[in-house]
């Protein structure tokens, strides 16, 4: 007897456990399958820095949120509908994020009086009362799972209740009718060369599967249809996987050869995992000594004629800024990807924040000025990383781009660009090979007339043998200069050419929704783009006019950025920050933002911002 | 040592750039500076494929004297600047010129993480023991006790030997020698460049401002120069009549010849694996005061970053064909809608 589906709309599961219960890679797998259907979707992984806390404890919890659709959604969703709780620790940890009525599927086996100890519960929370306000399913998982491994042969006990979390895969999917058969091949691909494990993982896949098909603790399954996406070949995508696949694109499309110079961290550094695998494309990866090794490496490929990145996150960056600021100096182009974190400091580091933007804008000594650029979803980074090479080549200097570790780990549907479409930066990218000089000579500081940027002559180049440095350069010869009047004018120079890409990006574009005309803008950056988008849509729905607007360039603005300020009676700037982006738009502009500002850790919630946006729709009345 | 069979097409004169020099008048840097500017034509290979990046220091405005490619970079940052020159160009030849503060003080760790990849970079240090450009502050070469402004009261700082740092971080080639010596500096730079690998190449170099003469007591002095040559018994004096010997506790020895015997002097073996005697010679003069060993130390062939780096390259390439764009980013797993 096949039991009956409900159809449901949007779905969000959480999978919590210990950092060792194999959680990320349950969701991971969720995720794909969900995919696979057709469905929106949007993730949230949340985990420890520490690879294995102790065992059951509070902090060793690790949770993978996903948020699935049929229609267009934006963010991982606020509270679980379901929550699958793999010990008492991952319990207590996520209780307080369900809403009343979501349903708790809880591995009874893990409910010992020990682990009720360990995750800090005086009294069993399924008997005290403390879950009324949910429906909790109690399922036996270890049990159940060494139970269905009794004729896998070698494994011991411990080796197959490692196998749990295949369990809840397999029940999961069963409730929320995914399909099998990609699991099944990617746990026979995975485990090729131990047939037992993968025997071993299928086979408590199945039981997961089966059991919720065969047992009454459920008495119906959920559906939920494909969305109507835009046509097109889609696939998924991680922030951190789209950094990577933007830079060899970007290198592609100059005709150069990307090199990465780059120091292991989080969460950065599975960009230098991803871009060491691509060797058939040219790249060069340099895991350096340090992270100032690892933009001085990628600086020097770029005077040598590569496309120089470096990648890493905040703590990193404060390393970097000596050798961004000779970046600066040399004018050569090079990208600087800083996947950000909680900060200061080690701060929190797996983590989201966006608290790097004044670092990124003015985190160096002298008038250092630079474009910094931001994506706003996982996808985006593909394109982002690609406008950051563009600006880098075209202006001959160092461009900061921003993701963090929300979008870095963060997976969505992307649809897949097609190469052709894709911005043609060979011009832009080209090597000088002849003296500019009126004498015939090479002058290194001659500079381009509408781009401000100089030429790059790459050693190897005969006849345009030159010295660039750190010091001070007279306008045009690049020898060492210390006139004042020189001085000046560089600094204004170099000021200019960041300037003047306002007029090579863009104008914003103000989605102002249907019906009356908005009097508040809500005014996004970086990886904010999905709730703001999300919390604009739901308050639309609550019959009110909110215009929304998002920047991908932070430095230099688009040009009309003023003026659509100045357009709204009220501009609210959300950030996970204390307000960066609000302070410099009211250093620049004159205009009263407004900030709605947490920094938790965590990306905001579609919920917390509705009522951010009410309370500011309700202040635009008052003044009225 | 390969000869070339090509006739030098580079004169010093093609080295030489616009620029005036500003060191002091009396400085070592000048005749470095005039010995390079003559042993490069020699190497053979084309202006356009020379590099020359430094830090910061007396020594780091090198580059601007030179009329070749050069990047004049940040403090201690050298050798990690060039490194991804070479890395990504193994076809150039990039020198590192530094000084003992740039590449011992605040650029130690990228100095020996350079000396261990074995990038194709030859490294010159000066070292003078003094920081110059900051007006006379001890340096990481500085021997204890040096009264400078920053240590009125005398350095309480160990120094490091640069030869033994070298060795200890296992570069390929490791050498020693005199700014004003010029037929030994000339050789020890020849071998240095023609090197493939990191080649490590310390010269004492006067400043005759804030710490002059501290190399007296071993500049054109045969009694107290070691001069070490691959296969030689290790011999110096004014008629060689010291030399250096193996002692039976393991330790090395200065000796007299006529005492001990020809044959119970220590051969060097610049070629030697085990860069440990080669350390041991580093450490018979800790500080140049006594019998001091200058030329190379040691010259063994060690896998080069770059060339592996590409080497890795060119077998992906060759196994999957130049990567597509297209597929890359469609990946494995991808639906139509």
């Amino acid at each position: 007897m096949t039991k009956t589906a409900e159809k449901v709309d949007t779905v969000t599961i959480r999978f919590a456990g210990d950092s060792g219960d194999g959680m990320q890679l349950t969701g991971t797998r969720f995720t794909s399958a969900t995919a696979a259907i057709g469905n929106d979707l949007a993730t949230l992984p949340d985990f420890p820095a520490e690879i294995r806390a102790p065992a059951g404890s509070l902090p060793g919890v690790s949770g993978f949120q996903l948020h699935f659709a049929d229609h267009d959604i934006l963010t991982p969703g606020d509270d679980p509908d379901v929550l699958v709780a793999m010990n008492p620790a991952a319990l207590k940890a996520n209780l307080g994020d369900l809403a009343p009525g979501a349903t708790v599927i809880l591995n009874a086996d893990a409910f010992t009086s020990q682990n009720l100890k360990k995750a800090r519960y005086a009294a069993d929370p399924r008997e005290d009362g403390s879950l009324e306000q949910v429906r909790v399913v109690e399922v036996p998982i270890t049990t159940l799972t060494v139970g269905a491994l009794e004729d896998v042969p070698d494994l011991n006990k411990k080796q197959k209740q490692r196998a749990k979390n295949m369990f809840a895969l397999g029940l999961m999917s069963w409730m929320y009718s995914r399909p099998t058969a990609p699991t099944l091949e990617w746990l026979r691909e995975k485990f090729a060369s131990q047939p037992t494990v993968a025997e071993a993982n299928i086979a408590a896949f199945e039981a997961g599967w089966n059991y919720g098909e065969t047992t009454e603790v459920f008495d119906h399954r959920y559906e939920v249809a494909p969305a109507q996406l835009p046509s097109g070949r889609y696939r998924q995508i991680t922030g951190n996987l789209a950094l990577s696949y933007g830079l060899v694109a970007a290198a592609d499309r100059a005709g150069l050869r990307l090199f990465l110079g780059g120091y292991p961290i989080t969460p950065a550094s599975d960009v230098l995992h991803e871009l060491a695998r691509h060797k058939s494309f040219g790249v060069q990866t340099f895991q350096a000594e340090d992270e100032i090794a690892g933009i001085g490496t990628a600086l020097g490929a770029s005077f040598a004629g590569q496309l120089g990145a470096t990648v890493t996150s905040g703590p990193g960056i404060a390393l970097k800024a000596e050798t961004i600021g000779l970046a600066i100096a040399v004018e050569l182009p090079l990208l600087v990807l800083n996947v950000q974190r909680g900060g200061p400091s080690t701060g929190l580091p797996t983590k989201t924040e966006q608290a790097d933007l004044f670092q990124a804008v003015f985190g160096r000594n002298g008038e250092a000025p630079l474009p910094v650029i931001a994506a706003a979803t996982p996808g985006d980074c593909f394109h982002t990383a690609i406008e950051g090479a563009r600006l880098a080549l075209r202006y001959r200097t160092p461009v900061i781009v921003l993701s963090d570790g929300y979008l870095a780990n963060g997976a969505e549907p992307w649809r897949v660009p097609d190469v052709d479409d894709l911005p043609d930066l060979r011009d832009d990218a080209a090597f000088t090979t002849e003296p500019n000089g009126p004498d015939g000579e090479f002058l290194p500081f001659l500079r381009d007339e509408a781009t401000l940027g100089r030429p790059w002559a790459v050693p190897g180049t005969p006849g345009l043998e030159h010295r660039i440095g750190g010091l001070e350069k007279a306008e045009g010869t690049g020898n060492i200069s210390y006139d004042p009047d020189n001085h000046h004018r560089m600094t204004e120079l170099r000021q200019a050419k960041v300037d003047r890409i306002a007029d090579d990006i863009p104008p914003l574009e103000v989605d102002e929704g249907e019906g009356p005309g908005p009097r508040l803008l809500v005014l996004g950056w970086g990886s904010t783009y999905g709730p703001v988008a999300a919390a604009v849509r739901a308050a639309r729905r609550e019959g009110h006019a909110v215009a929304h607007a998002h920047l991908r360039h932070l430095n230099p603005f688009p040009a009309n950025l003023g003026e659509v300020l100045a357009r709204y009676d009220r501009v609210l700037v959300p950030e996970m920050n204390l307000g960066q982006l609000r302070t410099l738009l009211r250093a620049r502009y004159l205009v009263d933002v407004q900030g709605y500002n947490r920094v938790r850790g965590l990306p905001f919630t579609t919920r917390e911002l509705v009522e951010a946006i009410a309370a500011q729709l309700t202040d635009v009345d008052a003044d009225r | 040592m390969s000869q070339t069979t090509e006739l030098p097409t580079l004169t010093k004169k093609d080295l030489t750039s616009d620029q005036e020099v500003r060191w002091c008048p009396g400085c070592g840097d000048y005749a470095i500076l005039s010995t390079v500017q003559s042993v490069v034509p020699e190497l053979g290979g084309p202006r356009e494929d020379l590099v020359f990046v430094s830090g910061i220091g007396c020594s780091s405005r090198f580059p601007y004297y030179m009329d070749t490619y050069g990047v004049h970079s940040i403090h201690g940052r050298a050798p990690a600047i060039a490194s991804g020159i070479s890395a990504s160009r193994p076809d150039l030849k990039v020198f590192v010129m530094t000084g003992d503060g740039d590449a011992l003080s605040i650029g130690g760790n990228h100095l020996i993480h350079a000396l261990r990849r074995n990038v194709n970079l030859t490294i010159v240090m000066f070292n003078n023991q003094i920081y110059g450009l900051t007006k006379g502050q001890y340096s990481p070469t500085s021997e204890l006790g040096k009264i400078t402004k920053s240590t009125p009261a005398g350095s309480v700082d160990h120094p490091f030997n640069p030869v033994s740092v070298a060795l200890g971080a296992e570069a390929s080639f490791v050498a020693r020698s005199i700014d004003n010596e010029r037929a030994h500096l000339s050789e020890v730079l020849r071998r240095a460049a023609e090197h493939e690998g990191t080649a490590f190449v310390e010269v004492y170099q006067n400043c005759n401002i804030f710490n002059d003469g501290a190399f007296d007591a071993v500049r054109g002095n045969k009694e107290q120069q070691i001069r070490l040559e691959h296969g030689e018994p290790i011999r110096f004096g004014a008629d060689g009549e010291r030399g250096v010997a193996l002692a039976g506790t393991g330790e090395l020895t200065l000796v007299d010849v006529a005492a001990v015997g020809e044959d119970a002097l220590l051969v060097h073996d610049a070629h030697r694996e085990d860069p440990g005697l080669a350390f041991m010679l580093s450490r018979l003069a800790h500080t140049p005061t006594g019998p001091t060993p200058i030329g190379i130390f040691r010259e063994v062939s060690r896998p080069v970053y770059g060339q592996a780096l590409q080497a890795q390259i060119d077998d992906a390439i060759a196994r999957r064909g130049p990567g597509d764009l297209a597929e890359l980013i469609t990946g494995r797993d991808s639906w139509e809608v």
